[in-house]
């Protein structure tokens, strides 16, 4: 791989680049999925190809090409330089990158089990016994299953002299089931909606998550919302459930703290951000309760945002976001880094694939627990009126990420400490950092989550990546409840 | 580019390799290269090659499959060996059908379900009439060329001291299916794109197109729009959320319709997932909402065939506001045959639009054709008649609330006016909406010219602009 590289790094420099770096990706994964009583879908993919970024004449190019002979390398990376000069026609300054330290390293993913050694037969039946269990609840209409596996090797070079071997494993498990009655379709997923829990992990995941254990309650709760009270409209305190605050989390911090999105270079598709940068260190996000990092490290958990190095090749950071209700950090790159008077990317670069140009991305963009000790029982317990909402059903937010509306799975009536009654269709809406400092209560660590959202869509064209968000349940004070029905 | 000659040539490596009963081979990808600019500076620039094939293998009722962009022997054998090994440990399947031959896939699609013998087809059958999608022009833009289409853009920004982002992309793409039972299909086809956003100090406007020939793309004329729509929009004035009459450019009538199409498939009516259950023929929209299925329009693109090979039928899916046509792959039709909703969801047959097997979505129509109105309407007539409403651009971040009733929920964006007595006023802060898309469809007023639209919500379609009373605006953002 790295005689690919040095042919790539050769041309590329020779014909002008004042920088370059090419990456070799080599992915497979295996997807299998059940349907009601069947297999839905059984499929194993491998990809493999490299790609070629430049600097020249100040501008970027990129090529990419799955043929790795050296007559295709050569003329991709030369590709890449004319690309580079094309885009120097049009240009305001030049691009400028922060300083890095060239580095040699090899990282891979912790993980006890390889999830491709599982035989598939042991996938299958796992799975098939999950959805036995969910139709054989009387009610159920439809129940669908997945287990999803992926391993990911990737060599990065660099004319700076960084050379980096990485090997990344995600894994993926969940299920819903669906009751259709009537005029109604209601739906309840394990352990998370879309796909269930992803982590950076081996199958160990898929042993941890305890899924047939929890499906005969998943089925029953998706056929008892039928039988329940539509969610009240109003303005209510509302306790979001960890996986829920963790796509709140994503949508309405991690987005908006894209340096890039900031600085509009997103603005044809994903939007641009609210946090302009004056308001670096000078806006009140949230209360003093909220404590926001974007990690990528080992030790912050296996988030779908963790690795050893990003596709600059740059360490992975834990950057401070959100310190006691302050917004103190952007996401960073080595091209952006100096807009906010940082001498440093904070290393949240990364590409799809090997045929992907990298972008800032999250990383683990984590809400920090609760320093008291605290559970979701006692949360409750604490409680005089509120709507408990509990797994993400629906989910936007404006171009800016101001305005924001949730739908979820199932909610519950707090009334006096206690769930009164279950609610079907709970919604709410807001505003960002109202909503941020109206939060008054966080659980601590033993109910906190780093969960997986495998599937953010960013970039032209489109690359979908996976980050991690850690939360633990959270309540938050007058929040507006059910406007998504209100006719 | 892979050739079909070669692609047959890597087929018959991969059949003679199996030892399935049943072999299939997808191939896709391409050459594919995109101009990203923002803040009036190109700040990305890409070009990739990729082909992938794709290898289902079948044994007596199981089946799997197994993808690489490997074609060398050893490779090739890999997938094989995948794609055998994930289909043997499968239960049998009785709803896998065999796979096509080349007359079933040209025709009606039906006698491999019923037993009756296969009807001979004529030779211009088993292809549509497509009009031309391959453009040589398109397929060799260069990157100064689209630099220099980026430059006009810039030119316009600079000259309304607007900043410009936004993408120009062009692509030449091959899609071809073979399978042992002497079916063999190859699709070839170029893209071009342009879309453009201008920002303003506190407003944004926006458009996009995209032809298979860029000869049918103005970055000039898109880039004018987009600034006009920047500057009438500029310092947006806050008005309450509520129910408005709205006219919806065809942008964002494609974001929003974009959303019922997954229900109109056979399999989502089994599945007892669709809007749809219980509600084909009756008059569920309006008597001016009629709505085609037809990838030979002539401002369609993409492939004839779907996902085992079979021809795309034209298909009337609503005729004056009532759902008349689902869409069905092979195996979907034999259940639907079987099954107690059969008799109200109109004609059951294999219509061409199903995905590569195997898969738990069934099919989806994506040629989807508005059909003109008897008196269509421009939008400055629309906007002329309107007493009190609001003019949108585009939508933004649409989700499914509530799926039986199809409570969609949604943004404005990039070019949002109030409307009072038959002309703009004055741009808007943008609006949430919760609105049923029945409803919806049910409140439509009057429509434009379909025309070929596009946007980020969904797959480019041919549709009208719409004027649509009683429009649910629930909230507004800050700006």
């Amino acid at each position: 791989m790295k005689e690919v590289a040095s042919w790539a790094l050769n041309v590329a420099t020779t014909r002008g680049a004042s920088y370059a770096d090419a990456r070799i990706v080599s992915q497979r994964s295996r997807a299998l999925t059940t349907k009601n009583g069947k297999v839905g879908g059984a499929s194993d993919s491998e990809s493999v190809g490299f790609s070629v970024r430049v600097l020249a004449d100040g501008a970027w190019g990129f090529a990419a090409s799955d043929d790795a002979s050296r007559p295709s390398v050569e003329a991709t990376a030369a590709q890449a330089v004319e690309i580079a000069r094309a885009s120097s026609r049009v240009k305001v300054h030049d691009v400028r990158l922060a300083p890095e330290k060239a580095v040699t390293a090899e990282w891979t993913t912790p993980h006890k089990i390889d999830p491709f050694t599982i035989p598939v037969e042991k996938n299958i039946d796992l799975l098939l016994r999950v959805d036995s269990e969910l139709r054989g609840v009387a009610g159920v209409t439809l129940a669908e299953t997945n287990l999803n596996f992926n391993r990911e090797e990737q060599w990065f070079v660099s004319s700076e002299g960084s050379d980096i071997h990485q090997t990344k494993y995600s894994t993926g498990a969940g299920y819903a089931a669906y009751a259709f009655a009537g005029s109604e379709i209601q739906k309840r997923s394990y352990p998370t909606s879309y796909g269930g829990q992803w982590q950076n992990k081996g199958y160990e995941l898929v042993e941890e998550l305890k899924l047939v254990e929890n499906a005969r309650r998943i089925a029953e709760e998706a056929v008892a919302l039928h039988h329940a009270d539509q969610c009240p409209e109003g303005v209510f305190d509302v306790i979001l459930d960890s996986s829920q605050l963790g796509l709140q989390i994503h949508e309405s911090v991690g987005h908006p703290i894209e340096l890039d999105r900031v600085l509009g270079m997103e603005a044809n598709f994903a939007g641009t951000s609210f946090l302009t940068i004056d308001k670096l260190r000078t806006l009140r996000y949230g209360s003093d309760l909220v404590n926001v990092v974007a990690d990528a490290r080992q030790e912050h958990g296996p988030g779908l945002g963790t690795f050893g190095f990003d596709d600059e090749g740059v360490p992975a950071q834990c950057t401070p976001i959100i310190t006691k209700g302050l917004f103190t950090g952007y996401l960073s790159s080595r091209e952006t880094a100096h807009t906010i008077g940082e001498k440093r990317s904070g290393g949240t670069m990364r590409a799809e694939g090997w045929n992907r140009l990298p972008m800032i991305r999250m990383t683990n963009v984590s809400l920090l627990p609760g320093e008291k000790p605290l559970s979701l029982e006692q949360l409750i317990a604490s409680t005089d009126h509120a709507i408990l909402m509990q797994t993400n059903r629906s989910w936007s937010i404006d171009d800016k990420r101001y305005n924001f509306q949730f739908g979820c799975e199932i909610g519950w009536e707090i009334k006096n400490g206690k769930r009164a009654r279950m609610v079907k269709n709970p919604s709410y809406s807001g505003i960002t950092t109202e909503f941020w400092n109206a939060l008054d209560a966080i659980c601590s660590r033993d109910e906190w989550t780093l969960w997986g959202t495998p599937n953010c869509g960013k970039g032209q064209p489109q690359q979908v990546m996976g980050t991690g968000h850690g939360a633990s349940p959270s309540r938050f004070r007058g929040v507006k409840v059910g406007s998504a029905f209100k006719s | 580019m892979l050739t079909n000659d070669r692609a047959a040539d890597i087929f018959d490596r991969i059949r003679k390799s199996s030892s399935a009963d049943e072999v299939e081979v997808l191939f896709s990808g391409g050459k594919f290269a995109l101009t990203r600019f923002a803040n009036n500076t190109i700040h990305q620039n890409v070009a990739e090659e990729n082909y992938a094939v794709s290898v289902r293998t079948a044994f007596g009722g199981r089946t799997a499959r197994a993808s690489t962009n490997k074609f060398d022997d050893e490779s090739l054998r890999r997938v094989v060996a995948a794609s055998e090994e994930l289909a043997k440990v499968q239960h049998p399947d009785p709803d896998l059908l065999p796979m096509p031959d080349a007359r079933e896939a040209a025709g009606s699609g039906d006698q491999n379900l019923t037993g009756e013998a296969p009807v001979a087809t004529s030779a211009s059958h088993s292809t549509p009439a497509l009009p031309p999608r391959h453009f040589v022009e398109t397929a060799a833009i260069t990157p100064e060329l689209r630099a220099a289409g980026v430059k006009k853009i810039v030119v316009v920004a600079q000259k309304h001291e607007l900043n410009a982002a936004g993408i120009f992309s062009s692509g030449e793409s091959i899609d071809g299916i073979f399978n042992s039972r002497g079916l063999a299909r190859w699709h070839t086809q170029t893209s071009a794109d342009i879309s453009i956003t201008m920002l303003g100090e506190d407003s944004s406007g926006w458009q996009k197109a995209n032809s298979p020939n860029v000869a049918n793309l103005d970055p000039l004329a898109l880039a004018e729009i987009a600034a006009k729509k920047a500057l009438d929009s500029a310092r947006p004035q806050q008005i309450p959320a509520g129910k408005y009459t709205v006219i919806l450019e065809p942008s964002a009538v494609l974001d929003i319709v974009g959303f019922m199409f997954w229900d109109y498939a056979g399999m989502a009516i089994l599945d007892q997932r669709s809007f749809l259950n219980g509600r084909v023929g009756i008059q569920l929209f309006g008597q001016n909402v009629t709505i085609w299925d037809d990838v030979a329009h002539p401002l369609q693109t993409g492939s004839p065939f779907d996902g085992e090979g079979m021809r795309r039928k034209r298909l009337a899916l609503v005729e004056n506001g009532v759902v008349k046509r689902l869409v069905y792959a092979r195996a979907t039709a034999a259940r639907m045959k079987r099954s107690e909703c059969k008799d109200p969801v109109g004609p059951v047959e294999a219509t061409g639009h199903g995905f590569a097997l195997p898969n738990e979505m069934g099919e989806l129509p994506q040629n989807i054709v508005f059909a003109a109105a008897q008196n269509p309407q421009t939008v400055a007539q629309m906007i002329a008649s309107t007493e009190r409403g609001v003019l949108v651009t585009r939508l933004w971040y649409i989700r499914e609330v509530e799926p039986f009733e199809k409570m969609l929920t949604g943004m404005t964006r990039d070019g949002t006016f109030y409307v009072e007595n038959g002309r703009v006023r004055h741009g808007v802060r943008n609006f949430r909406f919760n609105e049923s898309l029945i409803h919806m469809l049910a409140n439509v007023e009057a429509t434009s010219v379909p025309v070929r639209a596009s946007g980020e919500e969904s797959f480019d379609m041919v549709v009208p602009a719409m004027k649509v009373r009683e429009f649910n605006f629930t909230e507004v953002t800050k700006f």
